[in-house]
């Protein structure tokens, strides 16, 4: 029954960056080893902090950058730079600021067109037919064709990013924090909008997101990602029943929820975030997590199967140990 | 009753703009008591955070500010000068802001900004502000705090240099401490780990806390009474019990209902929305300020002025038309729907 | 579809569309400007001698009537002065007025192809650098430094005095020498949006490299090269004003300002308009082109902003 639509296998991206003055370049992990199948019709959230890496993911994903080492399927068929256009046609992002993804310069009419004009749509006569279709389709009134980007508010502009995405009728829609940007009334707008949107044309959504409450939403499978790497991996009410990985947990517990009187919870996890240029040793996550063990800093933890995926030490003895993939430093 | 550190009756901020006059915030009142944590609450452009910078008296140049009755600790703050002003800030009232990363000045290292803090409002020596920074920079949780002090602040960490603001303001122990957005740039483990330092702190030194935010989850997490403002003005005022719990005014039920809670909201359903847009605060605003997205609006909302009115207790108010009776089942046929 | 048209709530009417159109903007804010109308009509005016010259001068500026040399201007209060010559005539006894007319021509048509040159040398090499960034940049920041090195006087000077002199000459002299202001603001322009998330979707979308340049970057980067274009053209003007009074830029008797001040600079004591007025002439074009530039960054900037 596995229908994977998008399949990562052990995925790496290292940027050389600047470690400081006079220090030359070192290697930054920013994805580091992932396998990752997205299946058809699924939403699949990917929350993790700045910094975790689910950015330059989503990038990989859409065929903006090449992954160091590993390999990225789409429909069976490897991404990479040369395919630009056949990915195009198959994945579409939207992101996560709607004023500075919609070009000033150019009509809401022109940007809305541009995948059918840019992927050499054959019947140019309906392209307009289409474009003020699709406005239809995401609430947008179509007497704002020949209107700029600047003369809209916020949720109209998300909107507009939304039109331009489905036009061409992807299979997938890359979510990168769709609504972070907005309020929350105009928030609930564009994630109703999105449900809609994924039942008329049987989209499958990668949604990236630091908001969980969000992703608890909207997301039908979740992955938690820390320091490039997936630490967990399940259904979301699985996931949010009974997370199983220390970070889940913290970052569960971090939710604040408009309930009153239940007060800010204590999430237990030590130090600030790592440098990513400079990882601990061992677990990743060790010098925040609660439930350290002696072991934890010494040695990768192993993903453990167990409907969904948890890489954790905590897990290890019962099911099955598996080698750790990873090469501890 | 306990004694109340700010006062404020009919505050206005009018900002000259080229279509004429913005009435960024528009005739509210409230008071905050000694150890309290009053929570403005409302989305972007609805005046909260020009609310705060009134307070401090740091509005741009084309802003005019006027009130009833503006005091701290008892003293009047609408005729002092620069010069008093500045004096009071830092001292009786402290700020924190939204971006750590810019609110620190690059330039100097932490320990001469905390300690500056202390320097320009208390006749203590260097050493003395220095053991002060210290001792603060251990409360807010940072480890190896005397070796900080040597640090600038791009080498520390978004949450760690809100940690540094949030010593910062404590150096002088002030009366008044306003937090404009102060986690909305962290990560959410880091925005708890701030918000948890925040209430602790405030009960060690009972110090009274003014949060502005957008997030109604913070709010009804750390502050004892809400003000929810839209368009410049305060719709509902109450403890965080009454206004969550019983919502009474007609934005503040639509904005709860906008956001999902894990477990308690249907997955996938549809979540509540509030049509339409924010309305243009340059020049009056004919009746009700929400009547344009209001469900319930009819002509009678969009003449003349609404006030604020109790809702079933006495501390809890809205400005709406209609009755708490009828808010109340509002409240509950909105639910359903 | 019901759940549509929840989806449509939240749509403001026509009339809440407050904002007026980005050209409805420009335009307000071009007539609030006086410092660009006036940068504008001043440079209008000029273009309009340069183009009419022969119809509207009146005389032909390299007739030489040495009979009726150094007449002075007619608000001079000498008997020589006549309307015949309203600026009166040079030393050779040519109009001045006509001469001033031509040199405009000369002026700007080596202002405008000089700037030209070095506009297309400077845009596509910071363009080139600030969207490829790494490898690219390094290639042209090492070209940007060793031109920025050279001083562009100097190097006029010599190539000058080696291939000889011709209007062909100064202006690829100039046009060559003068793109690093051009390189410096587009490569940080480009920088800035390139980083932007609209150039991500186009990307996305599966658009080409070049197409993603001049639908996406260049529009939005033209504000800038407007405005560094005018700066660049009074450089370039005041540069062969400089050089044609070393005597290596334009050649006699070609009426360059420059050359016109040149030649008039034995008299500068004894007839003094005759420094005077293309001097004045120099300053009126290199005021209003800088005006006009100024103004034009004024009124875009704010968009930008936005």
């Amino acid at each position: 029954m596995s229908d994977p639509v998008i399949e990562a296998s052990d995925v790496t991206r290292t940027f050389m960056i600047s470690a400081g003055f006079m220090r030359g370049k070192q290697p930054l992990h920013a994805v580091n080893g992932i396998s990752l199948n997205v299946e058809r019709g699924e939403v699949l959230g990917i929350v993790g902090e700045s910094g975790c890496g689910k950015t330059t993911l989503a990038k990989m994903m859409l065929g903006l950058l090449e992954p160091t080492s590993g390999t990225l399927r789409l429909d069976g068929k490897l991404v990479g730079a040369a395919h630009r256009i056949e990915v195009a046609r198959i994945l579409q992002p939207i992101f996560q600021d709607p004023y500075s993804s919609l070009n000033p310069r150019k009509s809401i009419g022109d940007i809305i067109m541009l995948p059918l004009k840019v992927q050499n749509d054959p019947d140019p006569a309906t392209w307009r037919k289409r474009a003020e279709d699709i406005m239809d389709l995401v609430g947008l009134p179509t007497r704002v064709y020949n209107n700029y980007p600047n003369q809209l508010s916020g949720g109209q502009r998300q909107r507009v990013a939304i039109a331009r995405a489905l036009i061409n009728r992807p299979k997938i829609v890359i979510c990168d924090e769709p609504t972070s940007a907005l309020d929350v009334s105009v928030q609930s707008q564009i994630l109703n909008l999105l449900q809609d949107l994924r039942g008329e044309f049987g989209l499958t959504y990668v949604l990236i997101s630091h908001n969980l409450a969000v992703v608890e939403h909207m997301a039908t499978r979740v992955a938690v990602m820390y320091l490039g790497r997936i630490v967990e991996q399940a259904d979301t009410d699985t996931l949010f029943k009974a997370p199983k990985h220390p970070y889940t947990q913290a970052l569960l517990g971090s939710v604040l929820t408009p309930e009153p009187g239940l007060g800010v919870p204590d999430t237990h996890l030590g130090a600030a975030y790592p440098n990513p240029i400079d990882p601990p040793s061992g677990c990743t996550f060790h010098p925040r997590c609660a439930q350290v063990m002696d072991h934890c800093s010494k040695q990768a933890p192993p993903a453990v199967a167990n409907g969904g995926m948890v890489e954790c030490h905590l897990y290890a003895h019962g099911g099955g140990r598996k080698s750790p993939k990873r090469k501890s430093k | 009753m306990t004694k109340q550190i700010l006062e404020i009756e009919n505050l206005c901020v009018d900002i000259d703009v080229p279509s004429g006059v913005l009435r960024a915030v528009q005739n509210i009142s409230f008071t905050v008591a000694k150890g309290e944590t009053l929570s403005i609450v409302g989305e972007s452009g609805c005046g909260k955070s020009i609310t705060a910078l009134s307070l401090m008296n740091l509005l741009p140049k084309s802003a005019k500010r006027s009130a009833d009755k503006l005091t701290l600790d008892g003293r009047d703050l609408r005729d002092l000068n620069e010069r008093e002003m500045s004096d009071l800030r830092g001292d009786a009232m402290a700020m924190i802001f939204q971006e750590p990363m810019t609110s620190l000045n690059p330039a100097y290292t932490i320990g001469n900004q905390l300690e500056e803090a202390m320097l320009r409002h208390r006749n203590v020596s260097t050493a003395e502000a220095r053991d002060r920074a210290v001792f603060l920079l251990e409360k807010v949780g940072i480890t190896a705090a005397r070796s900080r002090l040597g640090q600038y602040p791009h080498q520390l960490s978004g949450g760690l240099r809100q940690r540094v603001m949030i010593a910062m303001s404590l150096m002088c122990e002030p009366a008044l401490i306003l937090a404009d957005e102060p986690t909305t740039a962290l990560d959410v483990t880091i925005q708890a780990q701030i918000l948890h330092l925040l209430a602790e702190l405030r009960h060690e030194f009972d110090s009274s806390l003014i949060l502005i935010t957008h997030d109604l989850g913070i709010v009804a997490r750390v502050a004892d009474r809400v003000a929810v403002m839209y368009a410049g003005e305060f719709v509902e005022t109450g403890t965080t019990e009454q206004v969550f719990n019983a919502p009474s005014h007609p934005y503040t039920q639509g904005l709860l209902r906008c956001i999902p809670i894990p477990g308690k909201t249907k997955r996938g359903a549809h979540l509540g929305a509030i049509p339409g847009i924010v309305p243009n605060l340059v020049g009056r605003i004919e009746g009700c300020h929400f009547a344009s997205r209001c469900p319930y609006a009819d002509d009678a909302c969009r003449t003349g002025d609404v006030a604020l009115r109790p809702s079933f207790e006495k501390s809890h108010e809205y400005r709406c038309v209609l009755s708490p009776e009828i808010c109340a089942a509002n409240l509950k046929s909105g639910a359903a729907a | 579809m019901a759940s549509i048209s929840t989806a449509r709530a939240g749509i403001p009417t026509a009339e809440q569309i407050l904002e007026p159109s980005p050209g409805a903007l420009l335009r307000k804010r071009i007539f609030g400007n006086t410092g660009l109308i006036i940068g504008a009509a001043v440079l209008l005016a000029i273009v309009f001698v340069a183009v009419f010259a022969d119809v509207i001068s009146p005389g032909d500026p390299y007739d030489q009537v040495l009979s009726r040399k150094l007449i002075p201007p007619i608000w001079h209060e000498s008997a020589k002065a006549t309307w015949e010559h309203p600026l009166g005539t040079d030393a050779l006894g040519r109009d001045y007025l006509t001469r001033l007319f031509h040199g405009a021509r000369i002026s700007l048509f080596i202002g405008f192809a000089a700037m030209f040159i070095s506009g297309i040398i400077g845009t596509a090499l910071g363009v080139l650098s600030g969207y490829f960034g790494g490898r690219v940049d390094m290639v042209v920041n090492f070209i940007l430094t060793t031109r920025l090195s050279l001083p562009v006087v100097l190097v006029a000077l010599a190539v000058v005095s080696l291939v000889g002199s011709s209007l062909t000459v100064i202006i690829w002299v100039l046009g060559l020498l003068i793109w690093d202001r051009f390189a410096v603001v587009m490569r940080s322009a480009t920088q800035q949006i390139r980083n932007l998330e609209y150039v991500a979707a186009a990307q996305a979308l599966g658009c080409s490299t070049p197409r993603i340049v001049l639908t996406e970057i260049m529009p939005n980067i033209l504000n800038h090269l407007i405005v560094v274009a005018t700066l660049e053209m009074a450089h370039a003007i005041l540069l062969e004003a400089a050089l044609s009074f070393l005597g290596l830029g334009v050649q006699p008797p070609e009426p360059s300002w420059g050359l016109m001040v040149s030649e008039a600079k034995g008299m500068m004591f004894f007839d003094s308009w005759l420094i005077g007025i293309p001097g004045a002439a120099i300053f009126a074009l290199v005021l209003a082109i800088n005006l006009l530039g100024d103004g034009i960054r004024d009124v875009t900037a704010p968009e930008n902003r936005n």
